[in-house]
């Protein structure tokens, strides 16, 4: 087993515990703090996978930005722990039922010769069980996706950027609240006034001296 | 080198774990939301696995546009979650009744 390998398995077994730890803590800032967790952790797997540039951009927007938005929503609201929690016993033989067998299912459609990934690599044409080969030395993930993104992709990119646009607005839209007493400008009355209104000329006979 | 059922079974554990998730968590908004961006983020983990197995970077574009939904998608749910809090004083789901669905 490559040294590769036992980090994967090594992260991944802390990114499964601190992911339960998302779903059972008892406070949603230590539910929060997990995830931030998962994320780093899923930022190194996926290091491990070749995808340096998402594993950057997910430390970045998401520890960053997201968990950081989170923690700032739960520690701003005044949330009845108790309250949230009650039902939370009940649930819990289903949730993990249906946990099961969510894993069951997958696991068998991975795992199983005929319907399972070999199949899926066998139709790409790639041999199955063994990956495409490494890259080479002077490979920039970062690079290539950029070349892709901007060419091939660039009219989805530019959606996407719409689409994070009209995030914001809608983020800010909702949230601003307006308060009597507020000292704020009234554009339309600024822009709407005339010079007549505001200034007078007075005409006066010069006065001797 | 990693083998591609490893990564698509921790993915599938993971996927599995948030699902789990919105059954016992299902009073609480915020963490919905936090299981929602781990399902987001084990269907990433499928797209990345595929994209290093067949030697084809689309994929990795794909996780780019989903991660950008989602970061979207948590800025408006928690707009969304202020807004009911101020109204309400609570974010238990089994409260916002008003609509009667």
């Amino acid at each position: 087993m490559s040294f590769t390998e036992i980090l994967f398995y090594v992260f991944s077994a802390v990114l499964v515990v601190s992911s339960i730890g998302v779903i059972t803590a008892r406070n949603p800032v230590h539910a929060a703090l997990f995830l931030v967790f998962a994320f780093f952790n899923s930022a190194v797997i996926w290091l491990l996978m070749e995808a340096e540039f998402l594993a950057i951009v997910l430390v970045l927007v998401y520890v960053g930005a997201v968990m950081v938005l989170f923690l700032f929503v739960v520690m701003m609201l005044d949330i009845n722990i108790a309250q949230m929690r009650a039902g939370f016993t009940k649930y819990a033989p289903l949730g993990i039922v249906v946990a099961l067998i969510v894993v069951a299912e997958i696991g068998s459609v991975v795992w199983l010769k005929s319907s399972g990934t070999d199949a899926i690599t066998n139709a790409l044409g790639a041999s199955s069980g063994t990956s495409a080969p490494a890259a080479a030395a002077g490979y920039s993930n970062t690079l290539e996706l950029g070349k892709l993104l901007y060419t091939e992709y660039l009219y989805p990119l530019e959606l996407a950027s719409v689409m994070l646009l009209v995030a914001i607005v809608v983020a800010i839209s909702l949230t601003m609240h307006k308060r009597a007493g507020q000292k704020v400008q009234d554009i339309n009355a600024q822009v709407s006034v005339n010079a007549k209104d505001r200034v007078r000329i007075v005409k006066m006979a010069a006065e001797k001296e | 080198m990693i083998p591609l059922q490893h990564e698509l079974m921790l993915s599938g554990v993971l996927f599995s774990i948030a699902v789990a998730g919105i059954f016992l968590n299902r009073k609480n908004v915020i963490l919905l939301l936090m299981c929602i961006e781990l399902l987001l983020l084990a269907v990433n983990f499928n797209f990345i696995a595929f994209s290093r197995q067949l030697g084809d970077l689309h994929g990795q574009v794909f996780v780019f546009f989903i991660l950008t939904v989602a970061a979207a998608e948590s800025a408006i749910g928690l707009a969304i979650l202020v807004v009911i809090f101020r109204q309400r004083k609570s974010i238990n789901v089994e409260q916002l009744d008003t609509m009667k669905g």
